[in-house]
């Protein structure tokens, strides 16, 4: 495969909280052929206080960081937390459109943005320019016991005009990816719903209820864990658990693991070298049952053949019977 | 060459913005023009009557009119100076309306606009030839395309006034939507027992030729003589050998055809009859699903039918008709769930459409009337209804009202209540339309005599929870979120275009709307008349419409086309091509260019072969002047000369 380079904008929870997502995303990047340059003396992006304030002030800090990009000669940015990246698309749809917005934006910067650098989250990389026949290639491990509700959060593709990826309503692109690593994905109904974004400090309560309606959904449809493509999301399901249990009276158990660590697991990394260990809500008892892919079709061929059916087809109905009546 | 000028001010529409004084007394300045005025309202009888007379004082032998569009009043004009006494191709319009009033505000950019658009009119009249018309034959048959209720009504009323008339449906029995409904508003009468007699009434009515799962395959010609190409599409069952026994249909071992019919919402045979009350009621195989086409052996059918009608190797068959005039009544669709991708429709089975509810409510439905839901086959007791299900939704493309849904909705709560008496249904609305006659009261009634729990606000998520779907969305009345666990959600899913509308539109050379509804020619005052004549429109073709008001458009389409027949003849345009045979090279370029099949090869006595305009077929479009190398082929009324006049005018001012 040939190496592809990315700009690469790791952003401040990645660096704290979510370390465990920039380690394991780094990993499967590189197996997947990607290499990553960071802009130099990056900033941070704005996140939610500046546009909050003001929307020429808050394009001025992304655009920072995009026009550092700019002048490596690299286009493509790859944004792995959904903030920092809808901060990026909005100031680059907001200066593309406008030509008098731009100009009150670039009077900011000692360096002016040239609109340039398109960013993309880590999912959108890895679904639209690797593609999914080559993220099943590199598959080494099978995990047969994880169920996965894959859980996409509020802005990674929302709204549709600026996001410009994927269903905004029904988004598809990590059930595909996780489908093609092997793992079993549930269908999932809240995989857009709001998990309480940042009013975990000011409403805790109300993150709380919010998070216990997205946890106890993911329970209801079978998943034994969640995937996530975001940060916050990340924290508020799995730092917040607890608090969720106390205050709602459940009793979750379930771990919410990163998308990348998921892949990384599939592609035989450890879960030490994965930062699994970063994890709140321990996801031990559900990848201790990894196996190479080889080992696991040994196993599946014997299985097969115990049962020896005559056909194929009246095979596969024995099975259901079979069980039914157990 | 004496040029009469008229201006008018249509009120203020043009001299809100324009200085028509000016304009008339910068006209009076130009060689050729003798006379040259403004008046008020210029169609007026009085403003007609201006006309003629300054013809008679003035002598003039050209006019020019300044005003509205020529497609608003060119015939008006045309016939003004023909009564005083000019050939009516004498007449030359400005558009000073559409083109210059009304779309600028500077007055004096506007005037200057004006006059120049003047100064063109009269160098393209002062070169205008007196053109003549012929009168043609009339082909008194009508084409109705479409065997809704609209289509069916036009097709009736037409053969009632003793016209041949050929129905063509591209599905296997007239009805189309109606036929699939319950019950219908505001009278909860039994859909299908008034419009089964009318369906019968079509099938045995003398004058009618009705071709069922047909569609129109090629449409040649011009009003009052088209040359039509029909297909008719393979059935793999001989029709005349057909008794419509449905045994086939119960002997068939492929149980899972999709159903057309039914919208899906149960499966269906391979072959077929869609429906009891069917018109014509003869099977059909579907062969997406039959196994004698899939796997290539089965043959069931063909050993149990006793008439032997089965035949697995027909095929597609093309039919040529003559008629004189169109009726289209093509009907509307509906958009696919799939677009909803936040109601789950498609994805959870228990989320239907409303035709797919109206056919688990009706008796003859896959459910024989029982309301069961589809997933699990038992009775809701809380069903939502969600109106407004992609209309009045700019994010999708669909602006517009679908015209009928709070209406059904509001019918479909009272069956519910009356099918499950202990069941609640809640309906989420936006606004409630219901502006036709006793329509209120019935939309009323849902809420007040049956109960059904009205919720203004719209829904922003459908999901399972366990048995149940939940509807989430707004109460903007009491400003809050409400969720509802609902057995069953029936979506009103927008009306659109019927598929291949635009296809349709363009073999018969009549204009569409964004949206793919046909445009008629004036939206009050032509409403079933298209600018294609002897082309007319019924029903939601043109836009969604009830039950009601698709009758009353088929009966008007109807009029029309009596109207059109009652004259043995018509008058032909004479606005069409002609070759100068001295000119032409008979590189024939424009037989292959011409869109109508109108030119033809001749060979002349001294064995030269060149062009020829089959006078009655040629639709007057002028593509053919603009292929033609030499110049040789013209189009009256528009020749290179009078064009070029113009362009000369404006670009020397």
């Amino acid at each position: 495969m040939t190496e592809r380079e990315y700009a690469y904008y790791a952003g401040c929870s990645l660096e704290g909280t979510a370390s465990e997502y920039d380690t394991s995303l780094r990993l499967v990047l590189k197996m997947l052929g990607i290499s990553l340059r960071e802009p130099e003396d990056w900033s941070c992006c704005g996140s939610s206080p500046a546009h909050t304030v003001n929307h020429v002030f808050a394009a001025a800090l992304a655009a920072r960081n995009l026009a550092i990009v700019e002048k490596t000669g690299l286009q493509t940015l790859i944004t792995p937390c959904p903030s920092c990246m809808m901060v990026f698309k909005k100031a680059q749809h907001g200066m593309t459109k406008s030509e008098s917005f731009k100009q009150e934006v670039n009077e900011l910067l000692d360096e002016p943005y040239g609109c340039g650098v398109i960013a993309k989250s880590a999912l959108q990389v890895i679904y639209e320019d690797i593609g999914l026949d080559a993220v099943a290639e590199k598959v080494a491990y099978v995990l047969p016991d994880l169920k996965i509700a894959p859980y996409y959060g509020c802005i990674l593709n929302r709204p549709p005009d600026i996001a410009q990826f994927d269903d905004p309503e029904n988004p598809v692109s990590m059930d595909k990816i996780l489908k093609a690593v092997g793992v079993e994905v549930c269908d999932f109904a809240f995989k857009v719903e709001c998990c309480g974004a940042a009013f975990g400090v000011p409403k805790r309560k109300m993150v709380n209820q919010l998070t216990y309606k997205v946890l106890s959904m993911a329970q209801d449809c079978g998943a034994e864990c969640i995937a996530v493509a975001c940060p916050l999301c990340q924290q508020n399901l799995d730092l917040r658990q607890d608090q969720v249990n106390r205050t709602m009276g459940s009793s979750f158990n379930i771990p919410i693991i990163y998308f990348s660590q998921v892949m990384g697991l599939a592609y035989g990394y450890s879960p030490k070298e994965l930062a699994m260990d970063k994890l709140i809500v321990s996801a031990d008892h559900l990848i201790r049952s990894r196996v190479p892919v080889e080992e696991f079709r040994k196993v599946q061929e014997a299985e097969a053949k115990k049962k020896k059916p005559k056909t194929e087809k009246a095979g596969t109905k024995e099975e259901t019977t079979t069980e039914e009546t157990k | 060459m004496r040029v009469g000028v008229f201006i008018c001010h249509c009120g203020n529409n043009i001299a809100g913005t324009v200085d028509v004084k000016k304009v008339a007394e910068e006209t009076r300045k130009l060689p050729g023009v003798v006379y040259a005025t403004d008046y008020m309202y210029t169609c007026s009888e009085p403003g007609q009557d201006e006309i003629k007379e300054a013809i008679k004082k003035e002598s003039l032998d050209r006019v020019v009119v300044a005003s509205c569009s020529p497609r608003m009043h060119e015939l008006t004009f045309r016939r003004t100076i023909e009564k005083g006494g000019l050939n009516r191709y004498f007449l030359e319009m400005a558009n000073i309306r559409e083109h210059i009033s009304w779309v600028g505000e500077d007055k004096e950019l506007n005037t200057n606009k004006a006059i120049e658009a003047v100064r063109m009119a009269v160098a393209k009249v002062m070169r205008n030839k007196p053109l003549y018309s012929t009168s043609f034959k009339v082909n008194k048959r009508v084409l109705v395309i479409g065997g809704g209720v609209a289509g069916m009504q036009a097709a009736l009323d037409c053969a009632d006034g003793n016209l041949e008339v050929l129905l063509v449906e591209k599905s296997p029995s007239v009805g189309g939507m109606m036929a699939r409904l319950d019950k219908t508003f505001p009278t909860i009468d039994c859909s299908i027992c008034i419009l089964g007699p009318k369906m019968v009434d079509v099938a045995q009515h003398e004058k009618i030729k009705l071709y069922a799962y047909s569609e129109i395959e090629e449409i040649k010609g011009y009003v009052g003589n088209y040359q039509i190409k029909i297909r008719k599409k393979a059935t793999y069952v001989d029709w005349s050998k057909c008794t419509g026994c449905g045994e086939c249909m119960e002997k068939c071992p492929t149980k899972d055809a999709y159903d057309h019919f039914n919208f899906g919402v149960a499966p269906t045979r391979a072959i077929n009859i869609p429906f009891p009350q069917a018109i014509p009621k003869k099977a059909k195989i579907d062969p997406k699903y039959c196994r004698q086409f899939l796997k290539g052996k089965c043959g069931v059918c063909a050993k149990i039918c006793s008439t032997g009608a089965i035949n697995y190797e027909m095929q597609d068959e093309i039919v040529t008709e003559e008629i004189g005039a169109i009726i289209v009544a093509s009907g509307y669709g509906l958009i696919d769930m799939d677009r909803l991708p936040e109601y789950g429709g498609g994805r959870y089975p228990d989320v239907i459409t409303g035709i797919q509810y109206e056919r688990l409510l009706n008796a003859s439905g896959p459910t024989s009337g029982h309301i069961l839901r589809p997933s699990d086959k038992t009775e809701p007791k809380t069903v939502v209804f969600v109106s407004c299900a992609g209309s009045r939704d700019k994010s999708i493309g669909i602006p517009y009202c679908s015209n009928f849904c709070c209406m059904y909705i509001a019918k479909q709560a009272i069956l519910t209540k009356d099918h499950i008496p202990d069941s609640e249904s809640y309906v989420f609305y936006i606004d409630i339309r219901s502006p036709g006659k006793g329509y209120d009261e019935f939309t009323r009634r849902a809420q007040e005599d049956y109960g059904a729990k009205y919720i203004r606000g719209r829904v922003s998520n459908i999901y399972p929870k366990g048995k149940k779907m939940v509807v989430r969305g707004a109460d903007t009345l009491l400003g809050t979120q409400v969720e509802i666990e609902a057995d069953l959600v029936v979506l009103a899913t927008a009306v659109t275009a019927a598929p291949g509308a635009a296809e349709l539109a363009e073999k018969l050379h009549i204009s569409y709307d964004t949206f793919g509804f046909y445009m008629e020619s004036h939206p009050k005052l032509r409403p079933v008349e298209t600018n294609t004549s002897g082309v007319f429109l019924a029903g939601a073709a043109q836009g969604p419409k009830d039950i009601p008001a698709s009758v009353g458009q088929g009966s008007a389409a109807a009029s029309k086309v009596l109207a059109l027949f009652s004259k043995d003849t018509l008058e032909s345009d004479p606005a069409i091509a002609q070759v100068n045979t001295n000119a032409c090279v008979g590189c024939l370029k424009c037989v292959e260019t011409c869109p109508f099949g109108a030119i033809k090869e001749k060979e002349l006595r001294n064995g030269r072969v060149v062009a020829e305009v089959i006078e009655t077929v040629c639709a007057g479009c002028g593509i053919c002047t603009s292929t033609c190398p030499c110049g040789a082929i013209q189009l009256q009324h528009f020749t290179d000369n009078q064009l070029l006049a113009e362009v000369n005018t404006l670009c020397q001012s």
